[in-house]
């Protein structure tokens, strides 16, 4: 009884406050707030730079990935530690370091000021900011889908004639397809939420560098409560659709 | 013909095997654990030795001495694999095309290749099966339609009837030997089980903590 008392507590208290949020605003209002230029320019923002940092992390953090499972080199598990760093540093510590990596004043600043590249509080700064913290959720994800490969298929694939780079594309990547997406869906998810290495290195300029949590931020301070719930309201279905959709694609993987 | 003398250090016993294996099929015997895998992994490629050759029809594929080794997809060596290594995200007809579409073979000419194999094999009714759906002696089957359509220049099949149920197993021997006698490559059919002979009375090497010597 106490188990079950225990475990529902918990359950009530992650899901009442979410819920209460919608008894926050009348769908009517949700519309109008929507239609402010603040909110639609932090939606369009935020879509446009998570998908950004997707891409980006989808990139890199492939290679990297398959690297980290099947290369043998000095130093590896170290850097497998670096990778997963961002998901343990507080955010607003990833933004101060990185404010003081490429900010105006800070180590590579100069160095980029004499090409004309000037890079904190700029939208490319959310996109570095997000890649900082949410990229690891693909890497390990990714990596974990790789090491669940059986080898034997890629060395048949291999003896029948397909070079290492077909067999990857063909082989590798289609059988770890479902933890690649769960890992591409999670990191997405966090590149969304992001806010406290935004703030500090990209600031929270509407249009700029405000996504949807820093309007979210913004919206609440100065008062516009409607504003700042229909975001978090827009926010709370994305983060939805993300959970059921790792929900779905682990189940079928388990199957 | 196939000439191979090698060398590897295993954990447990050092690895030395010469031989030639001529056209048809050479039986490989000896218990688990002995290396007969290795031996096929070295041939193929997918294990670099620590010294030695392999030679298959004049065709220097291995020469450490000479710092050649030829990576597996040219080598042009097909393995039929104890669990056959089916891809499983891939229909029949698609794990039997696989090879010629790493040959970019056109769409046409594959197909109708891999229609020719697969009733050659009968089993034109299952080319758009799930390979996950298929029992163990389809399996074989489609393993060894895709180890043949490519035209191998020698085969290499590790412990075939292993995987099999003892009922299934008698029933496919018999096919996979009348398959293997109009394979007209080197032809190294490893198994754990000395009555592998029987089926195949040609050459036979036997092979016991890594050493592995010629019978007949």
């Amino acid at each position: 009884m106490a188990v079950v008392v225990a475990a529902a507590l918990l359950v009530a208290f992650i899901v009442v406050p979410l819920a209460g949020l919608f008894f926050h605003i009348e769908p009517g209002d949700l519309i109008a707030a929507l239609q402010t230029g603040a909110a639609r320019d932090a939606l369009r923002l935020s879509i446009i730079t998570t998908f950004c940092s997707l891409a980006i992390t989808l990139l890199l953090g492939t290679p990297l990935a398959y690297i980290l499972d099947r290369a043998e080199f000095p130093g590896r598990s170290f850097v497998d530690a670096v990778v997963d760093l961002p998901i343990v540093v507080p955010p607003a510590v990833a933004g101060l370091a990185l404010l003081l990596a490429f900010g105006r004043n800070g180590t590579l600043g100069p160095l980029l000021g004499k090409v004309g590249i000037q890079l904190s509080f700029t939208t490319v700064a959310v996109i570095m900011a997000q890649t900082f913290v949410a990229s690891p959720f693909y890497v390990r994800g990714a990596r974990a889908g790789f090491a669940a490969v059986d080898r034997t298929l890629e060395a048949a694939s291999a003896t029948l004639g397909m070079g290492p780079l077909r067999t990857f594309a063909f082989i590798t990547v289609p059988l770890a397809a479902p933890a690649l997406i769960a890992g591409a869906v999670l990191s997405w998810a966090r590149a969304l939420g992001e806010f406290g290495a935004t703030i500090m290195f990209a600031g929270n300029l509407q249009g700029v560098s405000q996504t949807l949590p820093l309007a979210v931020y913004l919206n609440l301070e100065s008062g516009n409560l409607p504003v700042a719930v229909a975001l978090s309201v827009i926010l709370i279905l994305f983060s939805l659709v993300v959970v059921l959709a790792v929900h779905v694609t682990s189940a079928r993987r388990s199957l | 013909m196939l000439h191979f003398d090698l060398t590897l250090d295993l954990r447990e016993f050092t690895f030395t095997a010469r031989g030639d294996v001529p056209d048809g099929v050479t039986v490989v015997e000896g218990p688990s654990g002995a290396g007969k895998t290795t031996l096929l992994r070295l041939i193929a490629g997918l294990v670099r030795p620590k010294a030695g050759t392999v030679i298959l029809n004049g065709r220097t594929l291995t020469d450490t001495a000479e710092n050649v080794i030829v990576p597996p997809d040219r080598r042009n060596v097909a393995i039929l694999f104890q669990e056959y290594a089916l891809f499983p995200h891939l229909d029949v007809s698609a794990n039997v095309a696989y090879g010629l579409r790493a040959r970019n073979v056109p769409r046409e000419e594959r197909a109708a290749r891999v229609t020719r194999e697969l009733e050659r094999f009968d089993m034109a009714t299952l080319a758009h099966a799930r390979v996950t759906e298929l029992s163990g002696g389809q399996r074989q089957r489609v393993a060894l339609a895709r180890a043949l359509i490519i035209e191998p220049a020698a085969l290499l099949l590790d412990e075939p009837l292993a995987a099999l149920d003892v009922a299934t197993r008698s029933r496919v021997r018999g096919e996979l030997a009348a398959q293997l006698h109009q394979v007209n490559v080197p032809t190294l059919f490893v198994s754990h089980d000395p009555s592998a002979r029987n089926l195949f009375p040609g050459p036979a090497f036997h092979i016991e903590r890594g050493t592995l010597t010629q019978l007949l």
